[in-house]
């Protein structure tokens, strides 16, 4: 070989190692950008809360109060991001930091609740109509089947202001509620994950208890989409999933109504799922918590710590067997 | 092609192991930047231990997929992949266990014995784990020639099993919505079934594999 042809043989060599070189690091850097973008995908950021309506007139409870009713858990309150960004709400998304996406810019307005059933005045109640009723604010404890805890200022109305306009009659026995059914604003409704409408039910007497209130916000201002808006229950000393969110329907009657997690798993889920540290989940343990926040688990309360006030609901009652 | 000299020069088999190589890092690389963030949302440690093991069982479905595509697509370099993809299964499987062990239960490792009998789903991710561990161990040049090649390849058969109980593991632990794991189920399902067509019925008895039947 002479000096003559290697030399060009080498530019070649040369410019072909170049592009080579450049095909690579495209490469090399496409799919690392495919990659980022593929875990964001999956993995959503937390979203930034749009700002919520702010609610006037809620009445504060006193620490008086507080201890004997149990309306102001004295507990560091979970910030508003993690309440906001942590949700179980499977009519949009199944997972946690997913439902906040999912759920933004979820219509509420307008918004009517029907009460009725065994009661001598059904009625269908607009949303303003029972923002007229007087808000008042409670601190509860919120602790997740899954074995998570959060303790949120919620905004609301005893349920009990609400049955009594209605009037349940003699034969009603047990509440029946109901969460909105539209697959186009709530996505998932769409995919058989549950059998939908949710539903949710509790005893009269639950029901009735001055700690079971309908959530219309928390934080002072309304409910935002991902956390039941515009209207929930919240029963506190019941695992999370028994406070039924975006409630359309309430009917009063006679016998113990289907609720939607004891359909998908009977034996896992009871018709009472009071907060129960005694009895384990069929998978897992229930003796204790993680509070969002916090590095340490926490020892699971009895009826969540609302024992003194809800106990003698279900006095006599084999909490093993009504789980 | 012949070696150029003096010019540093990757191979193609190198080259792709270093894109491997640098996505596999990739998820783990944004989630200790999210971490350092504070960006992980509410609840850090059970994203931690889903992130984790998500790769786990994507790292092992991949490392079970090379036999059945290089066979499919008579790619025969692509075994050469495989050990950076299983060991990648078992990296993620390591932090999987450690976010448990760590964060979950706090480095009480009664508690993780309390845990692993009342929770089936728990022992059987224990078990899909330390069947990767031989596996890990064995993975280099010199374990395969000190076993010995015919050993070594009934030895890694338990990937199979791991891939299987890491799919298990992850629908066990499912509520409701059992659409992902019921995916990942199915494609380990997919390509063990193909090993098991392989054996009995083998391509040379095929009509569409052969251009022309011996028979």
């Amino acid at each position: 070989m002479s000096d003559k042809i290697k030399s060009t043989e080498i530019t070649d060599k040369q410019v072909y190692l170049n592009r080579r070189l450049f095909m690579r690091a495209a490469v090399l850097a496409g799919t690392a950008t495919a990659t980022t973008l593929l875990y964001r995908r999956l993995n959503p950021q937390p979203l930034k809360l749009a700002e919520g309506e702010k609610l006037d007139d809620v009445v504060k409870v006193t620490r008086e109060e507080a201890s004997k009713t149990g309306y102001l858990v004295d507990e560091p309150q979970t910030p508003l991001a993690s309440i906001t960004n942590y949700n179980n709400f499977y009519e949009f998304d199944t997972s946690k930091s997913g439902v906040a996406h999912a759920a933004k810019g979820f219509v509420t307005r307008p918004w009517a609740v029907s009460v009725e059933g065994l009661v001598n005045k059904p009625r269908v109640f607009d949303l303003d109509e029972l923002l007229q009723i007087r808000q008042e604010e409670r601190v509860y404890r919120l602790r997740c089947v899954e074995g998570w805890s959060m303790v949120i200022p919620w905004i609301g109305f005893p349920l009990h202001k609400l049955l009594e306009k209605v009037e349940p009659t003699s034969q009603a026995k047990y509440v029946a509620f109901q969460t909105l059914l539209d697959p186009n604003r709530m996505p998932n409704q769409k995919f058989g994950i549950l059998s939908w409408p949710y539903v949710e039910g509790l005893r009269l007497d639950e029901a009735m208890h001055p700690l079971t209130i309908m959530a219309t916000g928390m934080y002072g201002e309304t409910l935002p989409p991902q956390d039941g808006a515009p209207i929930r229950l919240v029963v506190p000393w019941k695992y999370g999933f028994k406070s039924i969110k975006s409630v359309v329907k309430i009917s009063l009657v006679a016998d113990e109504p289907p609720t939607t997690w004891n359909i998908e798993g009977p034996d896992e889920y009871g018709f009472y799922s009071n907060v129960n540290p005694n009895v384990a989940h069929p998978r897992w343990s229930q003796a204790d918590e993680r509070r969002i926040g916090e590095y340490n688990r926490r020892k699971t309360l009895m009826f969540n710590g609302y024992g003194e006030q809800v106990a003698k609901l279900y006095e006599g009652m084999d909490l093993a067997r009504n789980f | 092609m012949s070696a150029l000299p003096n010019t540093r020069r990757m191979t193609s088999l190198n080259f792709t192991k270093l894109v491997i190589f640098t996505n596999a890092l990739i998820p783990l690389a944004l989630l200790l930047w999210d971490v350092w963030r504070k960006n992980v949302g509410a609840n850090p440690l059970e994203f931690a231990t889903r992130t984790t093991g998500m790769l786990t069982l994507v790292f092992l479905t991949l490392t079970i997929a090379i036999t059945p595509f290089r066979k499919t697509f008579n790619i025969n370099s692509l075994v050469k992949l495989r050990r950076m993809l299983g060991l990648f299964a078992f990296f993620y499987g390591v932090l999987h266990l450690l976010t448990y062990i760590w964060f979950d239960r706090l480095f009480n490792f009664i508690s993780v014995g309390k845990d692993v009998a009342q929770r089936p789903f728990i022992l059987v991710g224990m078990i899909a784990f330390f069947l990767m561990v031989p596996l890990a161990i064995t993975s280099t040049n010199k374990m395969i020639k000190r076993l010995g090649g015919k050993r070594w390849a009934l030895l890694h058969r338990l990937v199979y099993f791991a891939a299987a109980a890491g799919a298990l593991h992850f629908w066990m632990l499912v509520k409701s919505d059992v659409r992902l794991p019921l995916t990942f189920a199915f494609v380990v399902g997919v390509l063990l079934a193909h090993r098991l067509l392989v054996k009995y019925f083998p391509p040379g008895s095929s009509q569409s594999t052969e251009l022309f039947p011996k028979d």
